[in-house]
């Protein structure tokens, strides 16, 4: 029991937590702070994992940008707060956490037994620097790249074409 | 080396956690907004796996160069599923909003427009 696992394990713990704090929170405002807390955990779990640049990309993009959005939305609906849209305690909580319950079984009897037995790699040098990240991204998945680019462009003009009431 | 060999599975263990608890949100909420959410819980949960599995890659003794450019295409696909969810969110987000409009309700289960 080393200091990186009884890191991990903190950092794994309030992850796993807050995700289902997104679920079991019948507020839509508070599954949404739980959100917040699961991605900033997750942005530290990517340092551990020595992918720097991607966890202040994470921190970045999802706590910053699209927690936002989602903020806005919820205010801008009012679907939180007295007489709106109340869940109800139903059969298919049940149904729902069963299903997962038999998923989670069966992904991990599948893939956890062959993975115990696996050695510990030593981290490369400059893995996760912006210079590498960089490199590869404008030259080996420059394509690709500007794909994404386009989709976002799309998704912009998309977004704008349904939130206006009238062109 | 006891602990560390525990960290693969780990790892795994936390992305297979959060994928999971989204599906469950997606089939037992009702509220769309926290459905995108649990959908945005899963995209996060396969980013960490795709992180998880590009840091702890074998080891570089079988390449014998330990040049970073080769372990590179875990982190592109964590960066396009990033760009990939930016563009979802602001779709989905639209919609949800012109169903709202169009219903003053944006309760999933009473949604029926597409019923034939």
């Amino acid at each position: 029991m080393n200091t990186e696992m009884m890191f991990f394990g903190a950092l794994a713990g309030m992850a796993m937590i807050s995700a289902i704090g997104v679920v079991a929170f019948r507020d839509a405002i508070r599954s949404a702070l739980c959100l917040v807390v699961n991605f900033f955990t997750l942005a530290f779990l990517y340092f551990t994992l020595n992918a720097e640049l991607l966890g202040i990309t994470q921190i970045v993009v999802y706590t910053g940008a699209i927690m936002v959005l989602f903020l806005f939305v919820i205010m801008l609906l009012k679907v939180s707060g007295p007489g709106s849209l109340q869940e109800k305690p139903e059969i298919k909580w049940f149904l729902g956490g069963l299903c997962g319950l038999g998923l989670f079984g069966a992904i991990a009897s599948q893939i956890m037994f062959p993975f115990l037995k696996s050695e510990n790699a030593p981290p490369v040098e400059g893995w996760g620097s912006p210079m590498n990240i960089g490199k590869a991204l404008f030259t080996q998945y420059a394509w690709p790249f500007e794909m994404a680019s386009i989709l976002l462009l799309i998704g912009i003009v998309g977004s704008i074409l349904l939130a206006k009431r009238r062109i | 080396m006891e602990g560390s060999n525990l960290l693969l599975p780990g790892y795994l263990s936390v992305g297979l956690f959060m994928f999971i608890v989204g599906v469950v949100g997606v089939i037992v909420r009702r509220n769309p907004i926290v459905i995108f959410m649990c959908i945005e819980l899963m995209l996060n949960a396969v980013n960490l796996t795709f992180l998880t599995f590009a840091r702890f890659r074998p080891s570089p003794a079988l390449h014998d160069v330990a040049d970073p450019q080769i372990y590179m295409s875990g982190q592109m696909m964590v960066v396009f599923v990033m760009a990939v969810a930016a563009a979802e969110v602001a779709v989905g987000l639209g919609i949800i909003m012109a169903i709202f409009r169009l219903r003053q309700n944006v309760d999933v289960d009473e949604m029926n427009l597409l019923r034939g």
